[in-house]
C-alpha cells in the first residue's frame, strides 16, 4: 500500500462528501423552489437560507475535481472524456443554478421570475443528478480501453447504476434540504418541511444506500460492511430525529449516513478508482492512476494547511448566519426605477 | 466533424467569454474594497454609496464569472484527455492550489461581505471584501502559472515519456507566470478603471443635459440637486459620479502603463522562450530589427508563406528595442526559426496513435498569422485607445464636470469597450501564437529540454467529433443567452443609479437612512 495515493484517495472521497454534504442541501433546496414552495415569500424565504454560503459549498466539487486532477490525473482524464455529455449537461445545469440564484431577483416580470426558478430547480436536479451518476460510474465501472479511453460511443456510460447514484443525491440531496430548512426558517415552510422529512425520509435514502450495497458486495474487503451498518443506524436515528421534529439532530444524523455511506463506497472500491468493465487489467488504480509522490507531497502540505482553514471559516460564515429566516426576515422586493 | 477542430473552438470560445468577466472582477474588485475602506476611514456617505453601486454590479458579473469558471475546470478533462494525462503530475497542482486555496476564500468571504452589511462588524466587514478580492488576485496567479508552463515549462523532468514535477518551487515562481500575472493584474485594472470612467461619465452627463449641473462664468461646475429624484439627483449624487470618474480615469491611465512595460518585459522573455510566436506577432519573414506598423496579405489562408506578406510600413529598429533592448541586433524571422523547429522536433508528427488520423502528416510550426498579427496590433490599439480616451477625459473634466457634447460622449464608450477589447485580442493572440503547440518548447533551453506537446495529441481520443459540437453548440448558445442577460441586468442598475443599489435611500430621505426602525432588527439587510 503507498502511503501517499492512499491519503489522497481519503482526502478525494472526503472532499466529495464534503460537496455532497454540503451542496446537498443547497441543490436540494434548488429543487424545492419548484415543488416545495408555496408562494414568493417562501421562495424567497428559501433561497436566503442558503444565500450566504452556496457559492462556497459549490467550491467542494471544483475542489474535488482539481484535486483529483492534481493527485489522480489518469484518474480525471478518463473519468471526465468518458462522462462527456453528462457532464455538460451537470455545467450547464450549474451555469444556469448559480445565475439563476443572483439574478432571479432582478426580475422585473413574474414570467422573467418563474423562469429563473424553473432554471433553478431544473438545474439543482440535474446537477445532483449528473454528479451522483458520475460518482456511482467510477465506483461500479466504465467501459474503457488499455488507455483508459471510453468505448461503444457517446452513451455506453447509460446504465442502471448510473440512475441509482443520481437518484441517490438527488433524494438524499432533497432530505438533506427539508431537514436543513427545517432547522433554519421559522413559519408555514418550517412545518411543512419537517412533515414531508418524516414521510419522505426512509424512502428518500433507498438509493443510495443500494448503491452503497452494490459497491461493498462487489468488494472484497470486510470493514465496509461496518461502516454501512452505522449507516444504517444513522438514518434510523435521523428518522427517529424528523418524528420527534428535532431539525438539527436530523441534519446531523443524515450527514453521519452520508459520511458513513460514501466511507463504505470508497472503501470497498479501494483500491480500484475506476473499474474498467472491459478487462480488469484496463482498471485504474490508486498506485497506476496517482501523480509521483513529490507532487503528492507537495499536495499533501497544501491541503494540511488549506483544508483545517477552509472547515474553520466556513464553519464561522454558518455560525455568523445562525438565525433562523422567518416570513417576517424578509425585506419587501425593492423595485430598481431608472434615473436616467 | 473533427474533434480537435471543433475542441479548438470550443476552448477558444469559452475561455475568452471566460475571460471578459474575470479582469472586470478583479478590477471591480479592488475597486469596490478600495472605496469601502474610505468610508470606514471617512465616514462620508459618497463612499458608502459608491461602494455599494460599483458592488452592485460587481455581482452581476462576478456570478457570471463562477458559473463560467467551472467549465474551464472541467474541460482540460473532458475534451481533452490526453493533455490532462500528459502534464497531470505538474498542471494539476496549481489548479487544485488555486480551488483550495483561492475559490474557497473568494466565495465565502464574498457571501459574508454581501449578507453581512449589518451581521457584522464593519471593520470585520471590510476585512470580508478584501480577502474576497485578494483571493481573486491569488486565483489568477495560480491560473496564470499553470497557463505559463504551458508556454514556458519548467520544474519537471521526464519520466517514462511524461514530465514529472521535481521542483514546485521553480513552477511557481517561473518568470514567464510572474511577469504575465503583473500584466493580467494591469490588465483587469484597465477594465475596472474604464468601466468606472465610462459608466460615471454618463450619469454626469446626463445632470448636465438634464440642467441639473450647469456649468458657471469660470467654466467651474456648479452643482445642482432635483428634488423629484431623490437620493438619484443630489449633491451627493453628484460627488459618487465625479469621484468615481477621476478615480476610474486615473486607474486606466496608471493600468496602462504597468500595462505597456510589464508587456514589453513579456516580450523579451518571448523571443527567447516563444521566437515563433513573436515572429508570427510580427509577421517577420527575414531577420531584422524593423517593427511592422502595417502589413498585409493572405495571413488567414491555410498555408500562409512569407511570400504573401506585403509589408507597407515599418519603423527600423523597433523591434530589436522591444525585443533586445538596442536598435541593431537581428531578431530571428519564420524563415530562419522555422527549419530551425523542424530540426528539432520533427518535420511530421510521429506514426504514433495517439495524433489519430494526423499521424504522420507534416507540421506547420507557422502560427495562423493574421491571428497573431493583428491580435498582437489590436491588443496594444485597443489599451491605447482607453488609455487616451481616459487621458482626454482626465483633462475636459478637470473643472469638476463633463463637457454637455454627445460627442465627446464617446471617450465614455471607448473607455468602456477598448479595455475588454485588449484583453481579449491579447489572449487570442498569446494562445494561437503557442500553436502548434499545446505545450510549447523552449528552444533556448531556458526551460527544461524536451518538454513539449503537439497540440493534435492533447484531445480525448475517446470523445467523438458529434458529442464535441454537441457541447460547442450547447455551450455557445448558453454562453450567447446570458451574455445578454448579464448585459441588460448591468445596464439596467446602471440607469437606476445609486438608489438602485441602496433600498434605504429610495426609502428614507438621504439624511435619516442610518436610523433603524425598531422592528427592523430582524429583517435582512440583503436579500435574494
Amino acid at each position: 500500500m503507498d502511503f501517499l495515493p492512499t491519503l489522497w484517495f481519503i482526502l478525494i472521497a472526503v472532499l466529495w462528501t464534503g460537496y455532497l454534504f454540503l451542496e446537498g442541501f443547497d441543490l436540494g433546496v434548488g429543487m424545492m423552489m419548484k415543488v416545495f414552495a408555496r408562494n414568493e415569500k417562501e421562495r424567497r424565504q428559501l433561497l436566503n437560507t442558503i444565500g450566504p454560503v452556496w457559492d462556497g459549498n459549490e467550491v467542494w466539487l471544483l475542489t474535488a475535481g482539481g484535486a483529483t486532477f492534481a493527485a489522480f490525473p489518469l484518474w480525471y482524464a478518463s473519468l471526465f472524456s468518458a462522462l462527456y455529455v453528462p457532464l455538460v449537461l451537470v455545467l450547464m445545469a450549474l451555469i444556469f443554478r448559480a445565475v439563476a440564484i443572483e439574478y432571479r431577483g432582478k426580475a422585473r416580470s413574474d414570467r422573467t421570475r418563474n423562469a429563473w426558478d424553473w432554471a433553478l430547480a431544473l438545474g439543482s436536479f440535474l446537477a445532483a443528478f449528473g454528479v451522483g451518476a458520475m460518482l456511482a460510474l467510477t465506483t461500479t465501472g466504465l467501459p474503457l480501453n488499455a488507455n483508459g479511453d471510453r468505448v461503444g460511443g457517446a452513451f455506453a456510460w447509460l446504465n442502471g447504476y448510473a440512475v441509482l447514484g443520481g437518484l441517490g443525491v438527488v433524494l438524499f440531496a432533497l432530505a438533506q434540504a427539508l431537514a436543513f430548512t427545517g432547522l433554519k426558517t421559522d413559519g408555514p415552510i418550517r412545518s411543512r418541511a419537517n412533515v414531508w422529512l418524516r414521510r419522505g425520509l426512509p424512502w428518500a435514502v433507498l438509493p443510495l444506500a443500494a448503491w452503497a450495497i452494490v459497491v461493498v458486495a462487489k468488494g472484497t474487503t470486510a470493514w465496509p460492511w461496518l461502516t454501512l451498518g452505522v449507516a444504517v443506524v444513522a438514518v434510523l436515528a435521523a428518522w427517529a430525529s424528523a418524528r420527534a421534529a428535532r431539525e438539527g439532530w436530523a441534519f446531523l444524523w443524515l450527514g453521519l449516513f452520508l459520511l458513513a455511506g460514501v466511507a463504505s463506497i470508497f472503501g470497498a472500491a479501494y483500491p480500484v478508482v475506476l473499474p474498467s468493465t472491459l478487462d480488469p487489467a484496463f482498471s485504474l488504480t490508486v498506485e497506476n492512476a496517482s501523480s509521483s509522490s513529490y507532487t503528492l507531497g507537495v499536495m499533501s502540505v497544501v491541503a494540511a494547511f488549506g483544508v483545517p482553514l477552509v472547515l474553520a471559516y466556513q464553519g464561522w460564515t454558518y455560525w455568523v448566519f445562525k438565525k433562523r429566516i422567518s416570513p417576517a426576515s424578509i425585506p419587501a422586493v425593492h423595485a430598481v426605477t431608472p434615473v436616467v | 466533424m473533427d474533434p480537435l477542430e471543433i475542441g479548438r473552438w470550443q476552448f477558444g470560445i469559452t475561455t475568452v467569454y471566460h475571460f471578459l468577466m474575470v479582469p472586470l472582477t478583479i478590477g471591480l474588485g479592488l475597486v469596490v474594497a478600495t472605496l469601502q475602506t474610505a468610508w470606514k476611514r471617512t465616514g462620508k456617505d459618497v463612499y458608502l454609496r459608491a461602494t455599494k453601486f460599483w458592488g452592485k454590479l460587481f455581482l452581476i458579473n462576478f456570478i457570471m464569472g463562477v458559473a463560467t469558471g467551472i467549465v474551464q475546470e472541467f474541460q482540460f478533462g473532458m475534451a481533452w484527455s490526453e493533455y490532462s494525462r500528459f502534464v497531470g503530475d505538474v498542471f494539476g497542482a496549481p489548479l487544485a492550489m488555486e480551488a483550495l486555496l483561492a475559490f474557497f476564500v473568494e466565495s465565502t468571504f464574498l457571501g459574508l461581505w454581501i449578507f453581512g452589511w449589518k451581521r457584522l462588524p464593519k471593520g470585520l466587514h471590510l476585512a470580508t471584501i478584501w480577502l474576497a478580492t485578494l483571493a481573486s488576485v491569488l486565483s489568477a496567479y495560480f491560473i496564470l502559472v499553470a497557463n505559463s508552463w504551458m508556454q514556458h515549462p519548467v520544474g519537471v523532468e521526464m519520466i517514462d515519456g511524461r514530465p514529472v514535477m521535481t521542483d514546485v518551487w521553480a513552477v511557481l515562481t517561473n518568470n514567464t507566470a510572474i511577469i504575465t500575472f503583473i500584466h493580467t493584474l494591469f490588465g483587469a485594472l484597465a477594465v475596472a478603471g474604464g468601466f468606472l470612467f465610462g459608466i460615471a461619465w454618463f450619469h454626469l452627463y446626463r445632470r448636465r443635459r438634464d440642467g441639473v449641473d450647469t456649468v458657471g462664468a469660470d467654466r467651474k461646475v456648479i452643482v445642482g440637486e432635483d428634488p423629484a429624484k431623490g437620493a438619484g439627483r443630489d449633491k451627493t449624487d453628484y460627488l459618487v459620479w465625479f469621484k468615481s470618474l477621476r478615480f476610474g480615469g486615473w486607474i486606466a491611465l496608471v493600468a496602462f502603463l504597468g500595462v505597456a512595460f510589464s508587456g514589453h518585459a513579456q516580450a523579451q522573455l518571448m523571443i527567447h522562450q516563444q521566437p515563433l510566436k513573436m515572429a508570427s506577432a510580427e509577421a517577420a519573414c527575414h531577420d531584422g530589427t524593423a517593427f511592422s506598423v502595417f502589413s498585409f496579405g493572405n495571413f488567414g489562408g491555410d498555408k500562409t508563406t512569407c511570400e504573401d506578406v506585403n509589408t507597407i510600413w515599418e519603423i527600423p529598429g523597433l523591434l530589436s528595442f522591444l525585443a533586445h533592448d538596442n536598435f541593431t541586433t537581428d531578431v530571428d524571422g519564420l524563415n530562419t526559426l522555422i527549419p530551425q523547429y523542424q530540426e528539432r522536433y520533427g518535420t511530421h508528427l510521429p506514426d504514433d496513435p495517439k495524433y489519430g488520423d494526423r499521424a504522420g502528416q507534416e507540421i506547420d510550426y507557422q502560427p495562423v498569422m493574421g491571428v497573431t498579427y493583428w491580435g498582437f496590433r489590436l491588443m496594444i490599439t485597443f489599451g491605447g485607445l482607453g488609455a487616451l480616451a481616459a487621458a482626454i477625459g482626465l483633462w475636459v473634466t478637470r473643472r469638476g464636470t463633463v463637457p454637455n457634447s454627445k460627442w465627446l460622449s464617446r471617450l465614455a464608450v471607448t473607455s468602456v469597450l477598448a479595455p475588454f477589447g485588449a484583453n481579449m485580442a491579447g489572449w487570442i493572440f498569446t494562445e494561437m501564437g503557442r500553436q502548434p503547440f499545446v505545450v510549447a518548447p523552449n528552444p533556448d533551453s531556458t526551460g527544461v529540454d524536451g518538454v513539449w506537446m503537439f497540440t493534435a495529441a492533447a484531445v480525448s481520443p475517446g470523445v467523438s467529433g458529434g458529442e464535441m459540437l454537441f457541447s460547442l453548440v450547447a455551450l455557445t448558445a448558453v454562453y450567447a443567452v446570458l451574455a445578454v442577460v448579464e448585459v441588460l441586468y448591468l445596464v439596467r442598475y446602471v440607469r437606476g443609479g445609486v438608489p438602485a443599489a441602496m433600498p434605504e435611500l429610495a426609502a428614507h430621505a438621504p439624511d435619516q437612512d442610518d436610523t433603524p426602525q425598531p422592528d427592523d432588527r430582524d429583517v435582512l439587510a440583503f436579500a435574494y
